[in-house]
């Protein structure tokens, strides 16, 4: 027989609550590196000035401890939980708002939530969008992700018809971020969700602006492939950082796939901006 | 890239007419912030007739919600959200005074024709660097709609506020300009 391992909700309720304040202040290293590589490539003055202020935002804000961006978003987790864990202590959703509750209390972050129709705001960033998996194992893997509003609203979903193909998942792609243009704040982090359902593709799509910035896929070639293609054509619309005019639209564009039902191509476009600001540790 | 000019509000018939698209512009003085819910009130106001609660005559109008200010800070951090949800409520305001606009990304038809025939300025603020921007404000207070909470409509006082001229009182604009001067 396999042994349960316990997990506290006051570890879930701290662990959500580090993650937040510090995928809010501080910006990943990857995003660091790619963004001097891109500042190099800039061939436009005021796109090279544009990336610059970004570069510097991102120390202020490290060493202040302070947000980068006042849209300290909407809070996504991803979770897996271990099959072998038993959350103890309190209810593990209620842990996962405790964590965000406090996190943008301490951190003074945005409320940015609200109700959809009255607009009245909740006051304390909840609720925070949990999408869980059940794994093998007795760990839980939290990734904290708070997305913000102007990128999220410029993102997409198609159901293309099956004989779209990839010239369809491509065009819609390429089509989605030249009709964004300045409004997601470029650079910008392109993430694409091909097959699976409607709300499959969408998930699939955020999650795959969780990929470490520079990583290609994993072992798809033609998702390489096509990854690479769709970055050069985005890179050829001109829109620049932050609208400006320049070659540097995308820092990346990261694909994950699933088969689909044999009359459905779903494509979603998850649009992230340079604040691109994920964390994830593991209880 | 041009060097930067140094303006201050309010915003007159003169400045506003010699600022071109593609400007770097250096904005110091009063600036009062505003977002969709505090839009919503403004022409919910001016549609009953009744007064509004902030001046728009001459007035520079922020698209922004900023953080919370931590003790001791004058603000938290700062920057523009993206303008075009603000469209449909513009062309109203600019009728009745107002002169800035400081936001990001794209305005519709309407708001342009308004901004050339009042003479109206639309500056760009870099998004997603608001660490960096809260450092050019000096003062915030809430002025309106404080039950908005991130919303309430705030005045600021800003010193050499980086912004580009966007949309200018002779309908160019930069998004158009550069996004065409540099697709291949
Ligand atoms: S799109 Fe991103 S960088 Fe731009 S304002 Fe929103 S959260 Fe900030």
């Amino acid at each position: 027989m396999c042994s349960v391992r316990e997990i506290s909700c006051k570890a879930i309720i701290e662990t959500v609550r580090r993650l937040f304040l510090e995928a809010n202040t501080e910006l990943g290293d990857d995003v660091l590196r790619c963004l001097n590589a891109a500042v190099s490539r800039e061939a436009s003055e005021i796109g090279r000035y544009g990336l610059e202020k970004i570069q510097e935002n991102a120390r202020i804000a490290r060493e202040m401890s302070v947000p980068l961006c006042q849209d300290t978003g909407l809070a996504v987790l991803f979770v897996e939980m271990g099959q072998d864990v038993r959350i103890i202590g309190g209810n593990f959703t209620d842990a996962i708002q405790k964590g965000v509750r406090q996190a943008y209390r301490d951190g003074y972050f945005r409320k940015s939530v609200c109700d959809p129709l009255s607009r009245r705001n909740t006051g304390d960033n909840t609720p925070a969008i949990i999408h869980s998996e059940i794994v093998r194992g007795d760990k839980i893997k939290i990734v904290a992700m708070p997305k913000g509003g102007g990128s999220e609203n410029m993102s997409r979903c198609f159901m293309l018809l099956p004989a779209a193909g990839t010239e369809g998942v491509r065009a819609a792609v390429v089509e989605s971020v030249a009709d964004a243009g300045p409004n997601p704040c470029p650079p910008v982090i392109v993430g694409v969700g091909i097959g699976g359902s409607m709300e499959q593709s969408a998930i699939l799509a955020k999650k795959a602006l969780l990929r470490p910035l520079g990583e290609s896929h994993r072992n798809d070639p033609r998702l390489q492939r096509l990854e690479r293609e769709i970055l050069g054509e985005i890179n050829k619309l001109g829109i620049g950082p932050h609208g400006y005019g320049g070659f540097i639209t995308a820092l990346a564009v990261h694909i994950e796939m699933m088969p689909c039902h044999i009359a459905s191509l779903p494509v979603a476009i998850n649009i992230q901006c340079h604040a691109t600001r994920h964390k994830e540790a593991v209880i | 890239m041009n060097k930067p000019i140094n303006i201050h509000t309010p915003l007159t018939d003169e400045i506003c007419e010699a600022l071109t698209v593609g400007d770097i512009v250096l904005l110091t003085g009063d600036v009062i912030t505003g977002r969709d819910t505090a839009h919503r009130r403004l022409s919910d106001a001016v549609l009953a007739g009744d007064p509004l609660p902030v001046t728009l005559a001459g007035a520079t109008l922020f698209y922004a919600a900023p953080t919370p200010a931590r003790p001791g800070q004058v603000i938290g951090s700062i920057g523009p959200t993206t303008s075009s949800r603000m469209d449909r409520y513009t062309p109203m305001l600019i009728e009745r005074g107002l002169r800035g606009m400081i936001g990001k990304g794209k305005r519709s038809a309407e708001v342009r024709d308004s901004m050339k025939r009042y003479k109206a300025i639309y500056f760009g603020a870099m998004g997603g660097v608001a660490a960096l921007l809260a450092g050019c404000v000096r003062k915030a207070e809430v002025v309106a709609y404080a039950d908005l909470g991130p919303e309430a409509m705030m005045h600021l006082e800003v010193v050499k506020f980086p912004l580009v001229v966007v949309n200018d009182v002779r309908g160019g604009d930069l998004y158009e300009d550069a996004a065409a001067r540099y697709r291949r």
